[in-house]
């Protein structure tokens, strides 16, 4: 491709075509943020579901203690009533249960601890998220910009290349209309002296021959009309001379004589 | 891809064509490279005349860039040697 490469490389010397056109990069920065969204969204989801977690921990630790101030209830009674061995019953069970209260309300503060942690992460998130919204914006905003910039580059190596060829023609239309001209006129320089013939003359040949031939034409027909001037005269006289001058007369009788001769001839 | 032959207008041309181009092209380079005159006016002829029966117009009325461009069809190889030096026939 040189030949045609480095002609069009010429044409497109002022063109700025920095930007690739094959990717969008508005579109891949978007792509991103939707992507970081997402992240975003499941992190929330993931905070949600702790906390759910945490809450159901904390709804299990309150039915507890309520079942085991209900059981502390129960063995005051029992003593009250002298049964000693209904409320080591129902201690026994609110010492079990005690166990479980604590044991859950250790999964509560965890919970809690990865619920504090997740938030935060959400949070850090959020404005990373929202530096990223307010970076692309800026991105694609300059990235528009440049590109309508290019575009009017694109435009104008556009107009430039139609100019350019327009330029071509006109150019190479003067340089035509000189070359015939100059051509033309040294022809006419080249006739008038002699150097070429001019085919269209009738009279071929240099100046000189031309004048001598026109000089011979003149004297031809000075010639030819002293001729017909004498030739006009001369045989009147001849005539004149010889009968009379009635030739018109003449003549038929001479005719007469000779026909029976001729006839007998034949 | 949009040829232009300059002083003639630009083509839509596939891909594909180019590989037949390609090998014309080099034809015309070598020509110039060598100053041999009719050898030139044959590849030259032979390179745009491959364009033209393997491309379509591209619309006039638009302003599009050309992705490739080619010395007019009346082009002398001195021309040709003019558009390609520094000064070129470009405007601006």
């Amino acid at each position: 491709m040189s030949l045609m490469k480095r002609v069009s490389l010429i044409f497109r010397s002022k063109a700025n075509t920095a930007l690739d056109r094959a990717e969008d990069p508005r579109e891949t920065l978007d792509y991103s943020y939707q992507r970081q969204l997402e992240l975003l969204s499941k992190v929330r989801r993931g905070v949600a579901d702790v906390a759910t977690s945490r809450k159901r921990v904390e709804l299990q630790v309150n039915q507890l203690e309520q079942q085991a101030a209900k059981l502390q209830g129960q063995a005051e009674k029992a003593i009250g009533a002298g049964r000693e061995d209904l409320a080591r019953e129902a201690l026994t069970r609110k010492s079990g249960l005690a166990q479980q209260i604590t044991s859950l309300k250790e999964q509560q503060a965890t919970l809690q601890g990865e619920e504090e942690k997740l938030v935060l992460a959400q949070q850090r998130l959020q404005a990373k998220v929202e530096a990223f919204r307010t970076r692309k914006e800026t991105i694609k905003a300059t990235y528009t910009a440049a590109e309508a910039q290019t575009r009017i580059g694109e435009a104008m190596s556009g107009i430039g290349e139609e100019m350019g060829d327009v330029g071509l023609a006109i150019q190479r239309a003067e340089d035509k209309t000189a070359q015939m001209q100059a051509r033309g006129a040294a022809i006419d320089e080249l006739i008038a002296s002699g150097a070429l013939d001019d085919a269209s003359s009738l009279n071929a040949g240099d100046d000189i021959a031309r004048e001598l031939d026109a000089l011979s034409s003149n004297t031809d027909v000075e010639a030819e009309l002293a001729r017909l001037k004498a030739g006009s005269s001369a045989p009147q006289a001849i005539e004149a001379a010889d009968d009379g001058g009635d030739i018109l007369e003449a003549a038929p009788e001479q005719q007469a004589a000779q026909r029976p001769t001729e006839g007998g001839q034949a | 891809m949009i040829v232009r032959i300059l002083g003639e207008g630009q083509y839509d041309l596939d891909d594909g064509a180019l590989d037949a181009l390609n090998g014309l092209d080099q034809q015309v380079e070598n020509a110039v490279e060598s100053g041999d005159e009719d050898m030139f006016r044959t590849a030259l002829q032979g390179l745009l005349a491959a364009v033209r029966s393997s491309g379509t117009h591209h619309a006039a009325d638009s302003l599009d860039e050309s992705d490739l461009i080619l010395p007019p069809p009346d082009a002398t190889i001195d021309e040709v040697r003019e558009l390609l030096g520094d000064d070129g026939l470009i405007p601006g």
